[in-house]
């Protein structure tokens, strides 16, 4: 024991020697400065940064940083205990929670049981009208809630048994629960954000590997200043002092100030310099598939769309996509065609499974079932498909004409995209079941499981089911693999359902995200993380 | 003099009035629910949903929706952005950069233009003349984002020169580079402009007369060519300080100036018409006022003219 305690103290003087020499020698390249900031870019946040509020991107990369919760995720997806001590559940229902004990919240706060009920009820509470509200809906209690102009606020499903011990009983089983609790929406928020919440989402605190830096730290619509959260004790300690999030109204111009050295890690490589960063970069970068995909929804409430003929015309739409010459000509291969409704990055994912072959080029048998589907049901001319997306943003022109021009092509039918000037209008049509054809669709992962990518979106009633689909054959399986005992178990019957989809096609899958993360002369150490966010807190400054 | 300023400004209130309404009206017919806007890619619960129409008031008739606006305005409470964010705060943090910006630009084109074009305009038909002619028009049929992407990439990446985007405070040094940029187009307007009335003011009688007086010809050039050939420019530059303001929303993506143009085309994507009506006013009254000094201007410039 002495020696060991000795030993240890030896160790702590080398290595703190050793730093030591590190920043004694600041001017040469390799020595990494562990208190230098790095720069990253991002866009301003939608909404104050409230972890049960934020949804999109620009706040989300934010929240990620400063707000941890239970679990995280590691750069594959697995979920490693953060704040949690144990999670457990014998009948995937009630689930027993014990946090760590002496946390706290970087304003001195201590983080309890307490704080995680109060955070998930104000979550899920209509009246906060909290984006992020539908994550809480297995807890029991929920429902009640989340009701229309409804004033209660306490989930009868969570209890907090004693200062570092709480229970959520679910409304169903779901053997995927503890994947979920990773999602920046189940962190704990300190009490004084209950007080003002307003006053909480411009300088909010959190349990994290990084904190704001200051009172008004988030300069708005310029720049986001956090700096190392000393306290933290996960798994995800910073290797830096801090990050500035600069706010870009402009992909084009986060790349320019990467180039020039300006910038140090930025998120995704802008569409107009795909063609050239490599060049531009030398080996200053990385391409990775993460957790998206993107989809081409069709919806069956159209004539043409419908029954046993519309389901063979999806699958001859599905097959008459080239999906290996577009990833490769419009997106210089930073794009991955899709096999199945998930993405490689997910726990369960399968390139081959049963029906991925509508997913597979073949104009001949597209023009089959084409033939097949006419002799049923004869498809009316004066419909033109369209494939409707969204001008304000994203490049999407190019490959929806590519696609139309495919199916033109091999098909003989017309096709032509529709734009739309704004997302708002785009989402109104579909939300309304008013499109006439296709939509461009997808998804991004909130938390790494299969479920994520199709409870959500092809469940009836849900709010991202563009294609109307309702199968309660797909749901019941889809049900299955969440009441399963085991994970694996689990993911055989996510397998199932994703096969189901595979063979009705309410969309059809495209080709999955890969996230081609940049840095300057400046930094090492960037990965990108399973969600293709860069993962910040292994970044080192070898320069400044 | 007095009484045509007070009329001057009292006029301003029915613009004023008629500019929000119409903008507010406009906004208010764009397709798509703001609902959407607001709840995402993902879609908000029904309950959520219902609580955000009933905060901003979105199921309200048009009118309400507009008197609500107005009325709060009138108590100097300009309400909050989709985003939560109080809309004076949001005004007062965006328009300083853009403010800045147009002032650059427009000292710019003010200063370059006229030189350029009285010089073009007194040596018509030479070297200097024929060059500035083919060059200014290159410049008006470049569209600004090739401009700017361009001078960013010479000027800021590969030159170093400038910072090839503007840091957080947007300070005026910052906004050099995007200020001439901006002011780009405009300053081969001015130049044009300032060419084709210097070279017919040249050949004016009172020029030649004042010659003949003996007169020494930088005294010529001042204060009888320049001084008269001023008042189509200075009309142009008054539109133009509006025109800028409204047009900057390109060049404040290119060099990520934190300024108003962003805060605008987010509002009008979203839908957020409290939003884009408390922007619009704010530049319906900057470039009333605008073209107010240039009407004043004008009698300086030619004491022919009396305001009544």
């Amino acid at each position: 024991m002495r020696l060991s305690r000795i030993s240890k103290t030896l160790g702590i003087a080398a290595v703190a020697s050793l730093s030591l020499t590190a920043c004694g020698g600041g001017g040469s390249d390799e020595a990494a400065d562990g208190s230098a900031v790095i720069t990253a870019d991002s866009v301003e946040p939608q909404n104050p940064l409230v972890p049960t509020n934020t949804t999109e991107t620009g706040g989300g990369v934010v929240i990620q940083q400063i707000f941890n919760g239970l679990v995280t995720y590691d750069s594959e997806g697995k979920t490693q205990n953060d704040l949690a001590e144990s999670i457990e559940s014998k009948d995937k229902q009630t689930w027993t929670i014990k946090i760590k004990p002496d946390m706290k919240f970087t304003n001195g706060e201590a983080i309890t049981a307490q704080s995680f009920v109060d955070s998930w009820n104000y979550g899920a509470a209509a009246k906060n009208a909290q984006g992020a509200a539908s994550f809480f809906e297995p807890i029991e209690g929920y429902e009640t809630v989340s009701a229309e102009g409804s004033t209660e606020d306490k989930m009868s499903g969570l209890k907090a048994v004693d200062d570092t011990t709480f229970t959520v009983k679910l409304v169903a089983p779901q053997s995927d629960f503890e994947q979920r609790l990773g999602y920046t929406a189940f962190a704990p928020m300190p009490s004084s954000a209950f007080k003002d919440m307003k006053a909480f989402g411009e300088n909010p605190v959190g349990y994290g590997p990084y904190k704001m830096a200051k009172e008004g730290a988030w300069q708005h619509n310029s720049a986001i200043d956090l700096v190392k959260n000393d306290d933290y004790k996960g798994p995800e300690e910073a290797k830096n002092g801090g990050i500035t999030f600069k706010l870009y109204q402009n992909p084009d111009t986060a790349y320019q100030d990467l180039i020039s050295n300006n910038l140090d890690v930025l998120q995704q490589v802008p569409t107009g310099a795909l063609g050239n960063y490599k060049s531009d970069l030398g080996d200053r970068y990385s391409d990775k598939p993460y957790a998206g995909i993107q989809t081409l929804a069709v919806p069956e409430y159209q004539d043409n769309w419908k029954g046993e003929a519309g389901k063979l015309r999806r699958q001859a739409l599905s097959m008459a996509i080239d999906r290996q010459e577009i990833t490769k000509v419009i997106f210089n291969e930073t794009r991955s065609p899709a096999t199945d409704f998930t993405a490689p990055t997910i726990e369960g994912y399968d390139e081959n499974l049963p029906n991925s072959e509508n997913t597979k080029f073949n104009k001949d048998k597209a023009k089959e079932l084409w033939d097949k589907a006419e002799k049923i049901q004869p498809y009316d001319k004066s419909q033109t498909l369209t494939i409707a997306f969204n001008a304000d943003a994203g490049g999407h022109k190019k490959w929806v004409d590519a696609v139309a021009n495919q199916i033109k092509n091999n098909l003989g039918i017309e096709v032509e995209g529709k734009s739309y000037s704004t997302f708002k209008e785009l989402r109104s049509e579909a939300k309304a079941g008013k499109l006439t054809g296709a939509t461009r669709s997808g998804w991004q992962a909130d938390y790494p499981s299969m479920y994520n990518f199709m409870g959500p979106t092809f469940t009836k009633g849900a709010a991202s089911n563009d294609s109307r689909y309702d199968n309660p054959k797909f749901e019941d399986t889809l049900n299955s693999g969440l009441e399963a005992k085991t994970t694996e178990d689990g993911v055989k019957k996510f397998q199932e359902a994703d096969s189901m989809l595979l063979e009705d096609l309410p969309s059809i899958p495209l080709w999955y995200n890969q996230a081609n993360t940049a840095w300057s002369e400046n930094v090492s150490g960037v990965d990108t993380g399973w969600d293709g966010v860069p993962e910040y807190y292994k970044v080192e400054k070898t320069k400044s | 003099m007095a009484w045509y300023l007070v009329k001057r400004l009292l006029q301003l209130i029915p613009v004023f009035l008629g500019a929000t309404l119409l903008v507010y009206f406009l906004v208010f017919m764009t397709p798509g629910d703001p609902l959407d806007a607001l709840c995402g890619d993902k879609g908000c619960t029904p309950g959520v949903a219902a609580a955000l129409t009933k905060q901003y008031h979105l199921d309200d008739p048009f009118f309400m929706q507009y008197f609500h606006y107005i009325g709060n305005l009138l108590t100097g409470d300009l309400g909050v952005n989709f985003s939560g964010r109080e809309v004076s705060s949001v005004l007062a943090d965006a328009f300083p950069a853009t403010i800045r910006l147009a002032i650059i630009a427009l000292i710019f084109e003010a200063i370059f233009g006229i030189t350029f074009g009285l010089y073009a305009g007194l040596k018509k038909g030479g070297w200097f003349d024929s060059t500035v002619l083919v060059l200014s028009l290159v410049v008006i049929a470049v569209p600004i984002f090739v401009l700017g992407f361009v001078m960013q990439y010479f000027v800021g990446v590969k030159w170093g020169l400038a910072k090839p985007t503007v840091s957080g405070a947007a300070d005026w040094s910052d906004l050099i580079l995007p200020g001439i940029v901006l002011g780009l187009v405009s300053f081969a307007q001015v130049l044009r402009l300032t060419r084709t009335a210097v070279s017919e003011n040249a050949s004016a009688d009172y020029v030649r007369t004042a010659t003949a007086k003996g007169l020494t010809r930088g005294r010529v050039v001042r204060v009888h060519i320049l001084r008269n050939s001023m008042i189509p420019v200075a009309t142009f530059l008054g539109m133009d300080l509006g025109a800028l303001m409204g047009g900057a929303i390109v060049t404040e993506g290119i060099f990520n100036v934190p300024g108003i143009g962003n805060q605008l085309y987010k509002a009008l994507t979203l839908g957020d018409a409290p939003m884009v009506v408390s922007v619009v006013s704010v530049m319906v009254i900057i470039f009333c006022v605008a073209n107010l000094v240039v009407d004043l201007l004008y009698a300086w410039l030619d004491p022919r003219i009396r305001y009544a």
